[in-house]
C-alpha cells in the first residue's frame, strides 16, 4: 500500500510468460478490488497473454489457480518485488 | 458425505420439530463457483424469475423439497467476491444480510466454494462467518480439483472453519442429496471467528453497535464502512454514523485493505494445515491453451464474427421452417372456423384473437434460438473472453469491455440487458451503456424485421453463399450496433466523469454448457414472452378488432351505401365490391379515424393511416406491430387469404400498385431500428438510474432519430 519510488517494476512491465511476486499495490481505490480478487502482496503473478490490441492483460495468479484480466493501466499499479 | 459421517459436525445441528414457516436459505458465492447450477439442482422448475415486460426482479427465488415433508425457500444471490459491494449487483447482498429484522432475512446461507480456488473463495466465507450467519459450505467442482492434484483434508477443514462441508459436483448433481439433508436442519451460528476489528477501531465499532443495537462487532464495522449505501438507514442515522466516523478518524479504504490482507493471511494458515497440492500435469491447463486460440489477435476476432454470423443465420434461415408451420397452422385453423361458422363472434375470434395469437406464437422459434445461443456463450465462459477482446475497442466510445455483455444481451431483450449493466462499476460507463442498449435490435424487433424483409427482399442466395434475407437482417442489426456506438461516443463527450472506470475480472474456466441450464433459460424466456408479452398483444389485437370493425354513428353505413351505388354505376364484380366496401368501412371506423389524425405527421415517411394505427399500438411494445397489421389487414379480407405475408403483398395503393414498395418497407424498418417503443425498457431505465431524466432522454432521442432516419430513407428511395 505504500507508494513506491519511481522506476519500480510493475506487472505491466512483465513479458508474456514471465512471472513475478506482488510487493504492493499503488492505488488505494483499485487496491480494494485487486485484493478481493486475491491479488495480495506475496502472491505470484504470471503474465500469460495480452488482448489482441495489447490491452487488457491476462494474469495467472498463484499456482495456476485462476486467471484475471486487468487493463494495462491497472496492471501498472501492481508493483513487483525486486 | 464422508466428511459429515466421519466427523461430528462442528456447528451444532439441532433437529427441531417442523416449523410452520418454511426455511429461508440464501445461496451465495463467487462468480463462476457453480452457484447457478446448484440453484437449478435444488429447485428445478420451481423458480420465479421475471425480467420481461413490467416485471423486474432483483433476486431469483425458488422452492426446494429438502425432505419429503420439508420445503425451503431458496434465494439465489448475485456472485460476489466480498461483502464490500463494488457494484450495484452486489449491493443486493448487503441489503439482504445487514438487516436482521427484515422478514426476508435468511435463516442461514449456503456458500458455494470452488475447490480449485479455495484461497480466494474463503475470503467471502470468512466475512459471512464473522457476521454471525449460520452457514453450510458447498465445496464444488471436487472432480476438477482432484484431477488437478488438489487434496483437501475435509475433516480438518471442517474443524478449522466450524461449519459442515459438503463436497460436491453441482453440474452432475453429486452431493446435492447430502446437502439437502444438512439444509433441512436448523443451524446455529458458527463458533469460529476469523478476524475481528483491532483495538483502534473498537471504540467506533462499539458506539455504532450500541446505537443501532447490532448483534456483533463486525456488522457494526460494516455500518461504518457502508452507511452511505445502506438502504434502510434514515438520513439522520447516516449523518450520525458520519459524525462518529469523522470523530474517530476512521479511514474506510485503509481499514478495508488491512482487513482483506489479514483475512488472506488467516486463510493461508488454514489452507497450509488442510490442503496439499500435487501438480501431476506439467502442461498448462486446457483453458489457457484454448484461450491462445480464442483470444488470438486475428483468429479471436474472426471467430467472434463467425459466431455472430452463425447467430443471425440461425435466427433467420433455420427458424424459418418451424415458423412457417406455426403460421400455416394458425391460418388453417382460422379458415376452418370461418368456413363452418359465421357471425360477429366468430369474426372476433378469427380476425381478432387468432390473428393476434399467431403474431405471438410465430416468433417462439427465433426467440428460443436467440436466448439459447446467448445462454451457451455465457455458460461456456466465452462471453468473458468477448469482453476481454472488445475492451480496447469499446473504450474510445466511452464504453468498457463489460458493456459488451449488456449490448449483446440487448439483442435478446433490453430489459435484462439494462439490468445486466449493474456489473459495470463505473457510473459513467454504466449510464452510457444503459442509454445506448435499447438501440441494439432486440428480439421484439425480429417480428417486424422478418415480415418486412421477407416482403421486399427476394429469397435467394447472394455471392453463392449467404441468404440475401439473412444479409439484410444482419445489416439492420449492424445499423443498430453502429448507432449505439455513435450515440455512446456523443454521450461520452457530454457526461462529466466522476470516477475512473476499471476492468478487473476473473476468467471462468472453459466448460461444456450444461444443457439443462440452457434449456431452463430458453423455457423461462419463451414462456415469459408468450405469457406476458402475448397477453398484451392479444388484448391489443382484440381491442383493435373492435375499433377497426365499428365506427361512430352511421358513418360506416353511409360509406358502405356510397360504395354500393358506385359499384352498380361502374359494374364492379362481387369480389371487387366487397373489397371496396371493407376498405370504406375500415376507413370510417374508430381505428381509421385515429390513423387519419396521425397521417399528416407520418406521410413524409411514406406511411398511410393504416400504418399509423400500427405505430400507435406498438408504442407501448413494438412486437405489437405485427399483430396490429395482421388484424387491420384481416378485417374485410377473404377468409382464405392465408398468411400475413400474402395479405401484405395483396395490399394496393390508390393507383392499384403494391403498397409495400421497398422505399416504404425500408423506411419502416429503419424507423423500428431506432424508435423507443417499449414501456418496459423505459421503466427499467428509470429504476436503474433512479431518475426520469434518463428514460425521457432515451424516448426523445431515439424516437427523434427514428423519424429523421425514416424520413431520409423514404425520400431517397421513393
Amino acid at each position: 500500500m505504500l507508494p513506491a519510488g519511481p522506476g519500480r517494476r510493475s506487472v505491466r512491465d512483465l513479458r508474456v510468460g514471465e512471472a513475478g511476486t506482488v510487493c504492493c499495490l499503488e492505488d488505494p481505490e483499485m487496491a480494494l478490488k485487486l485484493l478481493e480478487m486475491g491479488c495480495v502482496p506475496g502472491v505470484q503473478v504470471r503474465l500469460s497473454g495480452r488482448a489482441p490490441l495489447g490491452d487488457p492483460l491476462m494474469l495467472v495468479l498463484g499456482d495456476q489457480e485462476y486467471t484475471l484480466s486487468v487493463r494495462a493501466s491497472e496492471a501498472a499499479t501492481i508493483l513487483l518485488k525486486e | 458425505m464422508a466428511a459429515i459421517a466421519g466427523n461430528p459436525a462442528p456447528a451444532k445441528v439441532a433437529g427441531l420439530p417442523a416449523d410452520p414457516r418454511p426455511l429461508r436459505i440464501a445461496l451465495i458465492g463467487n462468480p463462476n463457483s457453480g452457484k447457478t447450477s446448484l440453484f437449478n439442482q435444488l429447485t428445478g422448475l420451481n423458480q420465479k424469475v421475471g425480467n420481461f415486460p413490467g416485471v423486474t426482479v432483483d433476486r431469483k427465488t425458488g422452492v426446494a423439497q429438502l425432505t419429503p415433508t420439508q420445503r425451503a425457500e431458496i434465494i439465489d444471490l448475485p456472485g460476489t467476491y466480498s461483502l464490500y459491494p463494488k457494484s450495484l449487483d452486489e449491493k443486493v447482498i448487503t441489503d439482504l444480510l445487514y438487516d436482521k429484522a427484515a422478514d426476508n432475512y435468511p435463516d442461514f446461507v449456503v456458500v458455494t466454494v470452488d475447490a480449485n480456488n479455495l484461497r480466494r473463495s474463503l475470503l467471502l466465507f470468512t466475512q459471512l462467518g464473522d457476521l454471525g450467519l449460520p452457514a453450510v459450505l458447498a465445496l464444488n467442482m471436487m472432480d476438477v480439483a482432484e484431477r488437478h492434484g488438489v487434496n483437501i483434508d475435509l475433516p480438518a477443514l471442517e474443524r478449522e472453519l466450524g461449519v459442515p462441508i459438503i463436497p460436491m459436483n453441482a453440474r452432475k448433481g453429486i452431493g446435492v442429496a447430502a446437502l439437502k439433508i444438512v439444509m433441512a436442519q436448523r443451524l446455529d451460528a458458527p463458533p469460529v471467528r476469523f478476524w475481528a476489528p483491532d483495538e483502534r477501531l473498537l471504540p467506533l465499532v462499539r458506539q455504532i453497535r450500541h446505537r443501532f443495537d447490532l448483534h456483533n462487532d463486525y456488522l457494526a464495522l460494516h455500518y461504518a464502512q457502508q452507511y452511505r449505501q445502506i438502504r434502510f438507514l434514515s438520513a439522520e442515522e447516516k449523518a450520525h454514523i458520519q459524525e462518529l466516523t469523522q470523530q474517530a478518524g476512521f479511514e474506510a479504504t485503509a481499514a478495508q485493505a488491512a482487513e482483506t490482507i489479514a483475512r488472506y493471511a488467516r486463510i493461508n494458515d488454514i489452507l497450509l494445515e488442510t490442503v496439499t497440492v500435487v501438480r501431476t500435469e506439467k502442461r498448462e491447463p486446457v483453458s489457457n491453451r484454448i484461450d491462445r486460440v480464442l483470444t488470438h489477435r486475428v483468429g479471436g476476432y474472426a471467430i467472434f464474427l463467425a459466431i455472430l454470423f452463425l447467430l443471425f443465420q440461425a435466427i433467420f434461415a433455420w427458424a424459418q421452417y418451424p415458423m412457417d408451420w406455426i403460421d400455416q397452422g394458425i391460418s388453417g385453423l382460422s379458415a376452418v372456423i370461418q368456413a363452418n361458422f359465421s357471425g360477429p363472434l366468430v369474426r372476433l375470434l378469427t380476425e381478432g384473437v387468432l390473428a393476434g395469437l399467431g403474431g405471438v406464437l410465430v416468433f417462439i422459434p427465433q426467440i428460443a434460438l436467440l436466448f439459447g445461443f446467448l445462454a451457451v456463450l455465457e455458460e461456456t465462459g466465452y462471453m468473458a473472453r468477448v469482453t476481454f477482446l472488445m475492451d480496447k475497442l469499446m473504450r474510445p466510445f466511452g464504453l468498457s469491455g463489460k458493456s459488451v455483455v449488456p449490448l449483446i444481451s440487448g439483442l435478446a431483450c433490453a430489459v435484462p440487458a439494462i439490468m445486466g449493466a449493474r456489473t459495470i462499476e463505473s457510473w459513467k460507463d454504466r449510464m452510457i451503456t444503459i442509454f445506448v442498449t435499447p438501440l441494439m435490435s432486440c428480439s421484439a424487433r425480429i417480428p417486424v424485421y422478418t415480415v418486412l424483409v421477407a416482403l421486399v427482399v427476394p429469397d435467394r442466395a447472394a455471392w453463392g453463399l449467404f441468404n440475401l434475407r439473412g444479409v439484410a437482417l444482419m445489416a439492420l442489426y449492424l445499423l443498430g450496433l453502429f448507432s449505439a456506438l455513435g450515440s455512446a461516443w456523443a454521450l461520452k463527450k457530454l457526461l462529466k466523469a466522476r470516477e475512473r472506470s476499471y476492468f478487473i475480472m476473473e476468467f471462468p474456466v472453459y466448460q461444456w454448457p450444461r444443457w439443462k441450464n440452457v434449456a431452463l433459460t430458453i423455457y423461462q424466456k419463451v414462456s415469459a414472452f408468450v405469457l406476458q408479452a402475448g397477453r398484451v398483444i392479444i388484448a391489443i389485437s382484440v381491442l383493435l378488432w373492435v375499433l377497426a370493425s365499428y365506427g361512430p354513428g352511421q358513418q360506416q353505413a353511409t360509406a358502405e351505401a356510397h360504395v354500393r351505388q358506385a359499384a352498380t354505376a361502374r359494374g364492379w364484380d362481387a369480389d371487387e365490391t366487397s373489397r371496396q366496401v371493407a376498405s370504406a368501412r375500415l376507413e370510417t371506423s374508430y381505428a381509421g379515424k385515429f390513423g387519419h389524425v396521425l397521417e399528416p405527421a407520418i406521410r413524409p415517411l411514406g406511411y398511410d393511416w393504416k400504418i399509423g394505427i400500427a405505430l400507435l399500438t406498438s408504442f407501448a411494445a413494438r412486437e405489437v406491430f405485427v399483430g396490429t397489421i395482421s388484424t387491420i389487414y384481416s378485417v374485410g379480407q377473404d377468409a382464405d387469404m392465408g398468411t400475413l405475408q400474402e395479405k401484405l403483398s395483396a395490399e394496393k395503393d390508390a393507383a392499384g400498385q403494391p403498397f409495400f414498395t421497398p422505399a416504404r418497407a425500408f423506411s419502416l424498418l429503419v424507423f423500428y431500428v431506432f424508435a423507443m417503443q417499449c414501456m418496459s425498457t423505459l421503466a427499467v431505465t428509470y429504476r436503474e438510474t433512479k431518475s426520469w431524466k434518463w428514460p425521457l432522454a432515451q424516448l426523445v432521442y431515439m424516437t427523434g432519430l427514428a423519424y429523421a432516419a425514416a424520413f431520409v430513407v423514404y425520400q431517397v428511395l421513393a
